[in-house]
């Protein structure tokens, strides 16, 4: 290694590194068990915080002296809380643990920490290989994934800046100032890093105009505010490892030569907001973020401004109106953010997982970048998946790996035996792709040429038993709400779309609907300004396209396939099956719709029911009398008795 | 906006008053003024909406423009039991808008609103993050996962009855 002297900006960095290797070492040398437990947003809402309140009652209990280990997200939500523990002196390896209450926190506190049991029936896996349990590695869950992003997510504690520093973070701070802005911005040029907030434009390229318009009164911000319902990647990614987007904004900061960055982060993250302010404050007391860094002479503040909630602020111009104060609608462009933005300024806005692919790719080159993922989208792609999936959550993946590798073995296609019928990708924005499109490559163009979009990286998964008009339906709804009025297409347009598909989801559509669908969607695509409206049209469009047939039965058989649309179907009782004297359905309905016939059994009033389907779990599996049909006339109609019968004694 | 401050709601407010100056009163200090009201006072009053103009020197209209525009920003205050149903993608497929109907009829208010003893508030949220869960609900802080219509009826009877036990034991004292 070459003395400090030789390498500037070194020496300072080696210090701050040398204080977290030695604070890493006395955690994982010490000889006592250490208990990791995932505590991001998705963690907490499964239960983590009982979890861990139970292991610290236990542990006192026991009178053991073990380290709990608060960790963030791993992306394993059908596990959540999930619980790592390491006892090294059981003679077993790391054991992941899914779903652990309190009650199972407390047996494993007696029976493995105290006994030395580690209870095989509740284990997942092992996180190394090993002779005795099967490790992790081996399942397609988790060894299909490339993580580069989320490398570090889950392993280490967000809240502490030195485990991310012991972990190999910030490394690539002193190496970036021994370098020229422009050569950091030709190194992301060269790995071809796109943006993945969405639209996929060149990273590079975006830093390149900034970096080259005149003044250092410039700005970078970090998107975080993440308004697609069904996403939650970039909140996990900052509630799991903020320091890697808090690097990667340094570098772009550096890059374009601005001092001011700004985290644009969701106020309904509560958690994401706390975290990334922790983080940014502990990076200030190390001299990372400031003035000065590592003597390098250049300065970066960066402050959080908490957004407030609306759908179209993902929209670059809506997002720069809104910090200034101002409702969050888009402007024309050009010019550009980057020629003039926040406060006429020049202004790079990048999602949280661009920054947070900027620290790996300068830490092991661009031509590594390159490796992964295709020729023209390189690098890795996160997508939430949930929905009819085994094994929903999230995953991170190279860009290219087909839907289909995707679906049905990382994620351990669809449940209960049922059929798959359609994959929404991109949320609101994307589109409904049907199984002829399982083997295409996920990436930027392969999607949009599909009509679908990368998007924030939703994913639901959608067995038979969907209905892909509702489905577009409830996207309609969604981007009808969050439009922000601007456009007049957009504003109106999509109001007219979602009356229509309404009227559809009722059975009163027409066969003229489905035309003026088709037209609005395109005029809603040529007339409004932002991609809200651009894209808005999209689910109703691609299921057009790929399942029309579910539109026709709407249309013409007034029948929905998918049996979701409420006013389409009826629930109706199978008397033959219906046993005499049970009464599981009568407790469980809300509105008493159900009745008690003459002979002792069961029957709907189809004016009182509302279809909740209550009923058609509560009935019990060996009966399984409850029926749902659509058209609803399918139902037989059961009279009601004139007068409630009395109770034989 | 029927409801009246209370007593507490009012002294909050005139804290927050003198509060401001050191703000600042640039535009941009809008959203901040209004998400610093919000976390104290669980809303946004009229009152408090004045209150902001005046400060920012801009017309309440246009103070109203901007917090109508974001969803995090409401307008009646949030029941004692603040109801927060899910419906992200995966909820909704679920059947997370049967689940918030059922809260509908069963409260008798429609979303967004708050019962008239401000024990309950109904309210329909993008994403809370467990899609795994779905459909889900959050009531205050707690999650709910896997809902079932018989579920709210549970939820609603468990907080009314354990208002009037409470009820019950303040009148014995």
């Amino acid at each position: 290694m070459s003395p400090a002297d030789h390498q500037p900006f070194q020496a300072g960095f080696d210090e701050i590194r040398k204080a977290a290797a030695t604070r890493q070492r006395a955690f994982a040398e010490a000889p006592v068990p250490r208990i990791h437990i995932g505590m991001a947003t998705c963690g907490i809402a499964s239960g983590a915080l009982e979890t861990k309140a139970a292991f610290e009652q236990a542990l006192a209990r026991h009178g053991i002296d073990a380290r709990i280990h608060t960790v963030g997200c791993i992306g394993h939500c059908y596990a959540e809380p999930f619980v790592i523990i390491d006892h090294p002196e059981s003679g077993f390896p790391p054991i992941f643990y899914p779903e652990v209450n309190a009650g199972k926190a407390n047996m494993l506190t007696k029976l493995f920490l105290a006994e030395g049991d580690p209870r095989f029936e509740h284990i997942l896996g092992a996180t190394e290989e090993n002779d005795m349990i099967p490790w992790i590695g081996e399942f397609s869950r988790f060894n299909q994934e490339k993580r580069v992003v989320m490398e570090k997510c889950g392993h280490i504690d967000p809240e502490d800046i030195y485990e991310y520093i012991a972990a190999g973070g910030y490394e690539t701070l002193p190496d970036m100032f021994r370098r020229s802005p422009k050569e950091i911005i030709q190194q992301i040029n060269d790995a071809g890093l796109r943006g993945r907030g969405g639209a996929g434009f060149a990273t590079g390229l975006k830093w390149e105009l900034a970096a080259d318009q005149p003044g250092d009164a410039k700005r970078v911000i970090c998107n975080a505010d993440e308004g697609d319902p069904g996403a939650y990647m970039d909140r996990t990614i900052l509630e799991s490892n903020p320091h890697q987007v808090l690097e990667g904004l340094i570098a772009c900061a550096y890059a374009v030569g601005a001092h001011k960055a700004i985290i644009y982060v969701r106020a309904e993250y509560p958690l994401a907001v706390r975290t990334i302010t922790k983080a940014i404050r502990q990076a200030s007391e190390l001299g990372l973020i400031g003035n000065d860094i590592l003597g390098s002479s250049f300065d970066l503040d960066i402050e959080v401004f908490h957004g407030s909630g609306a759908f179209v602020c993902g929209e670059e111009t809506a997002l720069i109106r809104s910090i200034e104060g101002f409702r969050g609608m888009p402007r024309h462009r050009p010019p550009y953010p980057v020629e003039r933005g926040l406060w006429g300024t020049p202004t790079v806005i990048n999602n949280v997982k661009t920054l947070a692919s900027v620290a790996p790719i300068l830490k092991n080159g661009a031509a590594w970048y390159r490796k992964i993922g295709t020729d023209n989208s390189p690098g890795t792609a996160i997508f939430s998946i949930v929905g009819d999936v085994v094994h929903p959550g999230l995953i991170e993946i190279p860009m290219g790996v087909s839907l289909r590798t995707l679906i049905f073995d990382i994620c351990g296609g669809i449940p209960n035996k049922k059929k798959f019928k359609a994959v929404q990708i991109g949320g609101p924005s994307g589109g409904c792709l049907p199984e002829e499109f399982l083997d295409t490559p996920i990436d930027f163009d392969s999607l949009t040429e599909a009509g679908a979009m990368m998007g924030s990286g939703g994913m639901v998964v959608m067995n038979e038993d969907t209905c892909t008009v509702d489905i577009s339906r409830y996207f309609l709804d969604f981007t009808q709400k969050e439009s922000c009025g601007k456009c007049t297409f957009c504003r109106i347009g999509t109001y007219h779309l979602l009356t229509i598909l309404e009227r559809i989801t009722e059975g009163k559509g027409s066969p003229a609907d489905l035309k003026n669908l088709a037209q609005l969607s395109q005029d809603i695509k040529n007339g409004s300004l932002c991609g809200l409206g651009k894209t808005a049209p999209n689910p109703v469009v691609t299921s057009l396209r790929y399942f029309k047939e579910d539109y026709e039965a709407h249309v013409s058989e007034k029948r929905c396939p998918g049996m979701m649309c409420r006013p389409l179907i009826a629930f109706y009782i199978d008397l033959e099956k219906c046993a005499r004297g049970c009464d599981a359905c009568v407790g469980c309905c809300p509105v008493e719709a159900v009745f008690t016939t003459r002979n002792r059994k069961k029957g709907i009033d189809q004016s009182l029911c509302v279809k909740c389907g209550e009923c058609m779990v509560a009935c019990p599996p060996e009966y399984d009398a409850v029926r749902k049909v659509s058209p609803p006339e399918l139902a037989p109609i059961i009279e009601r008795p004139a007068e409630p019968l009395k109770d034989e004694k | 906006m029927n409801f009246v401050l209370d007593a507490q709601e009012k002294s909050l407010l005139e804290q927050i008053k003198t509060k401001l100056p050191e703000i600042g009163n640039d535009r941009s200090k809008l959203i901040p003024v209004l998400q610093l009201i919000q976390a104290k006072l669980a809303y946004l009053p009229a009152e408090a909406i004045h209150v902001v103009a005046a400060h920012l020197d801009i017309s309440p209209s246009e103070v109203y423009g901007v917090a109508t525009f974001y969803n995090q920003f409401r307008f009646h205050p949030p029941g004692k039991n603040a109801v927060k149903v899910c419906l992200g993608t995966a909820c909704h497929v679920k059947g997370g808008d049967i689940i918030l109907e059922n809260f509908e009829r069963k409260l008798e208010i429609k979303e967004g609103e708050t019962t008239a003893d401000r024990e309950f508030s109904v309210d329909r949220v993008a994403c809370v993050g467990c899609c795994a869960l779905a459909p889900v609900i959050v009531v205050g802080e707690t999650v709910h996962g896997h809902m079932q219509p018989s579920k709210v009826e549970g939820l609603v009877l468990r907080a009314r009855i354990e208002k009037e036990k409470q009820e019950r034991e303040k009148q014995q004292k």
